[in-house]
């Protein structure tokens, strides 16, 4: 296969030729985040939006992707009318650090003319992320975001967010979302980076001058997590035991026969994946998903994280997500009790498993836009009706 | 604004008994309402009297719904979630109508006055005249417009009188700062001054509890 594709196209950016200081001691030469809005920001600079996008996801969260023309990846939510309404809200969107659409990443030459960084790009931290937007947010001259919203690794980056930068963080929503990757994570995301380690054409790391991408090994890593973000109920729904042609699973019992319809679903997953990324970007984030741990960051306990917090914070979890399951929701929101926190926890009954929160969940919807309407006015951007 | 018509429907409609309650908290406070339900009170402390306001409620659909009308709700109950809040994180704490249905009401009644200087607790009395009698005459668990479920599926686990209550506020070395019957309607009762009528006559209590 081809090389990834998003390297032709040229993503809105800004460039930070300070670089950025990583949490693992080594510097970023240079920092470039690529990143999109909508709407318009207000003069008081006071209704910006910032979406955290997920592991694969990318700034183009309201627009038609440009590399594989598909819908915008959160339409549920932001647009003009949605719960993140642009009409309202300045929305901003980034790409993360180490990804492949336009911010510094592991695609990117080290050095002006120099070999692309490929696996010795620097080990990346939940919080390295968040330090980057940060830039970004300070370049668009905004002092305090009205709302951080964000599902799974996005959520992960709202609560780094409100950890770090409290006062620039007026209201947060961390969606199906946990404080640190649990043992069963990391073993999931362990399964996808060796199968791209296995891949020939990965070529430890430096394939991009060959021409040959380790798509196989990035496709199977994207079918492995993929199983993890929907449930079994949704699969069985879905698929069934039924096959991709006519005949019965005891007609097409050959080992290179007749697929079932789940098998083919999920190939079809894995090779649409492999031309929108990286695979030296999926190692390089899955490992900083995997190093998060909020507590560990905080003297072994959470609520510290948001000690003295002002923010307002949203946290909802899906009831069949068993990838970032509801109790580690509630945990983060029994923590912000402790710190004292304003906060408002949901669990929303859905049988879609983690991926419910970029799907239609009218209950979703409702609560995003209610609890972003509320803030609105305590934060003055709407009248209150008292 | 519609989602804003539905929040006044429900604030000028609220039950009279969270009427009396919202009464007694200072404008300002700063309140937890365990079992929220749609939030009504909190809604009115929040709008009315300028209180920052929370909601604790163990049904996730009204947490859902009430969220939804810009309410900060947590779910949770008041057996398992109020440890987790810190010492004197609230001036006032509301428990309505909640006391006879948890687990460890004493326990309960501790962690609420330890993350709140102090609680407002409703409950219905187990010593109005009319159980009282259904239980001496027909020798029944008795059943009224209040406790209108049958043993076998009442969720009330631990009814208690408005001398029971007094009796545990002494012993706990809880000060009983205010206190008055009221009628299943939220009225209140002329049995103030008299305990001992107000648990004959009494349907409902009303108490302010501070810690001493």
């Amino acid at each position: 296969m081809d090389q990834n594709d998003s390297s032709r196209i040229s993503h809105q950016s800004a460039v930070f030729a300070d670089g950025l200081a990583l949490d693992c001691g080594q510097i970023l030469p240079s920092l470039t985040v690529a990143y999109r809005t909508y709407g318009q920001l207000n003069a008081a600079k006071s209704n910006a939006v910032l979406i955290c996008h997920a592991l694969t996801g990318d700034q183009y969260v309201g627009e038609t992707h440009p590399l594989t023309g598909r819908g915008p990846w959160w339409d549920m939510v932001v647009g003009p009318g949605k719960p993140v309404d642009t009409e309202k809200y300045f929305v901003i969107c980034a790409n993360v650090l180490g990804g492949c659409m336009g911010t510094t990443g592991p695609m990117d030459a080290r050095a002006p003319g120099a070999a692309p960084w490929g696996t010795d790009f620097p080990p990346i931290t939940i919080r390295d992320m968040v330090r980057a937007q940060k830039k970004l947010i300070d370049h668009l001259g905004i002092a305090r975001l009205f709302a951080v919203v964000g599902g799974s690794m996005g959520g992960m980056q709202v609560l780094e967010w409100a950890a770090t930068f409290p006062q620039m963080v007026f209201a947060a929503v961390p969606i199906a979302t946990a404080a640190y990757h649990s043992a069963q994570n990391i073993a999931f995301n362990e399964v996808g980076r060796q199968a791209i380690f296995a891949d020939p054409d990965f070529n430890a790391g430096q394939y991009y001058a060959t021409g040959r991408v380790p798509s196989g090994g990035l496709g199977v890593a994207r079918m492995v997590a993929h199983i993890t973000y929907l449930s079994e109920e949704a699969l069985s729904r879905k698929f069934g035991r039924k096959m991709q042609g006519r005949a019965a699973p005891a007609q097409a019992l050959a080992l290179f026969g007749d697929m079932f319809q789940v098998e083919s679903y999920l190939q079809h997953q894995g090779s649409t994946f492999v031309r929108r990324f990286d695979a030296n970007s999926y190692l390089t984030i899955t490992r900083a998903m995997d190093y998060y741990d909020l507590a560990a960051e905080h003297n072994g306990d959470i609520s510290r994280a948001f000690a003295g917090t002002r923010t307002r914070f949203c946290v909802i979890s899906f009831s069949s997500d068993w990838l970032f399951p509801t109790r580690e929701s509630r945990a983060i929101a029994r923590a912000l009790n402790k710190a004292a926190a304003n906060v408002s926890f949901v669990e929303i009954e859905s049988d879609k498993g983690h991926d419910a929160f970029l799907l239609d969940e009218p209950d979703l919807r409702r609560v995003l836009a209610g609890f972003l309407g509320g803030c609105a006015q305590h934060a003055g951007l709407e009248p209150s009706d008292a | 604004m519609t989602t804003q018509d539905a929040v006044r429907y429900v604030a000028k409609n609220m039950r009279l008994d969270l009427r009396l309650i919202a009464e007694m908290i200072e404008p300002g406070s700063r309140v937890l309402d365990i079992g929220c339900g749609d939030g009504a009170l909190i809604d009115e402390l929040t709008r009315m009297r300028g209180c920052d306001a929370r909601g604790l409620e163990i049904d996730m659909a009204e947490v859902a719904q009430t969220v939804a009308r810009g309410l900060p709700v947590m779910h949770g109950d008041a057996d398992s979630d109020l440890q987790h809040y810190p010492d004197r994180a609230f001036d006032y704490v509301v428990l309505s109508r909640t006391l006879q249905a948890v687990e460890q009401p004493r326990e309960v009644l501790r962690q609420m006055l330890r993350i709140s200087e102090r609680a407002i607790v409703s409950f219905p009395n187990f010593g109005h005249w009319q159980l009282r009698l259904q239980l001496l005459i027909g020798g029944k668990m008795p059943m009224t417009s209040v406790w209108a479920r049958p043993w076998y599926e009442t969720p009330n686990i631990h009814p208690c009188t408005i001398s029971d209550f007094f009796a545990l506020c002494e012993k706990e070395g809880y000060a009983v700062e205010r206190w008055l019957a009221i009628d299943e309607a939220g009225r209140k009762s002329p049995w103030r001054r008299f305990s001992g009528l107000a648990n004959i006559f009494g349907e409902q209590a009303l108490f302010q509890l501070r810690r001493v």
